[in-house]
């Protein structure tokens, strides 16, 4: 790895001032895919600004219609919190489920969501639970936030603070998982709204994207069956040595029906 | 950048002057002489590496020193008491949990920390709490039943 400044600002003012002061700075969140990127010298940070001092980043508040879980919050502490757990329990499940227990005591929420790897777990939570990211400056709803393969539309000196997450009538995730890594092959997460049902894939192409067809027909039945005889195009999926965009159709698909299955429906 | 950070390792207060880029298992081995926390892969994959910190598994190729600042750090050296090995050290060794042992140290602080959440695991969950922990000998077996024995020797 090559040397750094390193920084822990104890407020998110300083972490901004740091990050205006810096020459090319990278936040760290909990480090999980910052670190091992920067122990094969794909990046090259002059200053890291550590975010796990900013007590203002931790916390999960439950707000009646929606929860609330600040950026710096660690996948356990999602999948074990009374609150979560009793408000969205899927999102209790998939938060338990990401990486392995050591990367899911140190990843935390919004260090996931500003990386928006195409295969992590959470962008499916943010668009299947209509969720809105709150940053140091404004709100971006899930959809316009995450805008890309790694691409988010967080500004260079904007620090996530937290996510609102609607919570839903039932929902639940499926993923197939590489056997190594436990990234997604495919993820998919079901929600169902009083007015709406959303569907939500990640995994299986460039970002993370709402499965439009899914969503109608779940939206008139919400059960497995109402799946039967669908398809999802291949064009636009990923491929790679784990999966071929016509499988990963498939299990989009298959992975919907156990989710909706999941949830009860 | 080098800066001097202090933490507690294995209830004993140590101070040292480290790179930022230092990793903490790099620290813990090199600098603090513990080497009972093994570097196996080096790339978050193993858990040869994992120790506690504040109370939490980790693994510590994947952390900087730096982050370890006024952290309570436990590794393998800090379970034995009065010179007796730990119920979960014993386990491994009656139970013949190991074979080369390389990856024992982070397969017993891995266990310890799934014994906060279950303990009384059982093999289903032993099996995916090791998700992160690498054993290239044994094929598993008689680490699960290791841990099993070990969580039941605990509970007494």
């Amino acid at each position: 790895m090559y040397e750094f400044n390193y920084h822990r600002p104890g407020t998110l003012e300083e972490a901004k001032k740091m990050l205006s002061a810096s020459e090319d700075p990278k936040i760290i969140a909990g480090g999980m895919t910052l670190l091992p990127t920067m122990k094969f010298r794909l990046a090259r940070p002059s200053d890291l600004i550590d975010l796990g001092n900013i007590s203002k980043l931790h916390g999960i508040r439950d707000d009646g219609d929606s929860l609330f879980i600040a950026a710096m919050t660690i996948h356990a502490e999602v999948a074990s919190n009374e609150l979560v757990r009793a408000g969205i329990p899927a999102l209790a499940e998939l938060a338990g489920n990401i990486g392995d227990p050591q990367v899911r005591n140190r990843g935390t929420l919004g260090g996931s969501i500003a990386n928006n790897d195409p295969a992590a777990d959470y962008p499916a939570a943010l668009l299947a639970l209509d969720a809105v990211v709150q940053t140091d400056k404004r709100s971006i709803p899930s959809e316009r936030f995450l805008s890309g393969m790694f691409e988010t539309a967080l500004q260079s000196d904007e620090i996530v603070t937290g996510v609102t997450f609607s919570r839903p009538k039932r929902a639940a995730y499926a993923k197939f998982p590489n056997p190594a890594s436990r990234y997604a092959i495919a993820g998919v997460m079901v929600a169902e709204y009083a007015d709406s049902v959303r569907v939500a894939v990640t995994g299986a192409a460039a970002c993370a994207f709402r499965a439009a067809e899914l969503e109608q027909a779940l939206s008139s039945d919400f059960s497995a069956a109402a799946l039967d005889g669908l398809e999802i195009d291949a064009g636009e999926l990923n491929s790679d040595l784990h999966a071929s965009p016509e499988y990963r159709a498939h299990l989009v698909i298959l992975l919907a029906k156990r989710a909706v299955a999941a949830a009860g429906g | 950048m080098k800066s001097q950070i202090s933490l507690q390792l294995n209830g004993d207060k140590v101070s040292a002057e480290v790179e930022s880029r230092t990793l903490l298992v790099e620290l813990i081995r090199q600098r603090l002489g513990k080497t009972g926390t093994h570097i196996g892969c080096d790339t978050s994959q193993c858990g040869a590496c994992v120790v506690h910190m504040n109370g939490r598994s980790v693994k510590s190729c994947t952390l900087l020193a730096v982050q370890a600042q006024g952290a309570d750090i436990v590794t393998i050296e800090g379970i034995a008491e009065n010179g007796e090995l730990h119920p979960m050290q014993q386990a491994f060794r009656e139970h013949h949990g190991l074979q080369c042992g390389f990856c024992t140290p982070g397969m017993i602080m891995s266990a310890l920390d799934l014994l906060k959440l279950h303990p009384d695991p059982d093999d289903r969950e032993i099996r995916e709490w090791l998700e992160g922990n690498l054993c290239r000998c044994t094929g598993y077996q008689n680490i699960v039943r290791s841990i099993k024995a070990g969580a039941r020797a605990m509970r007494r």
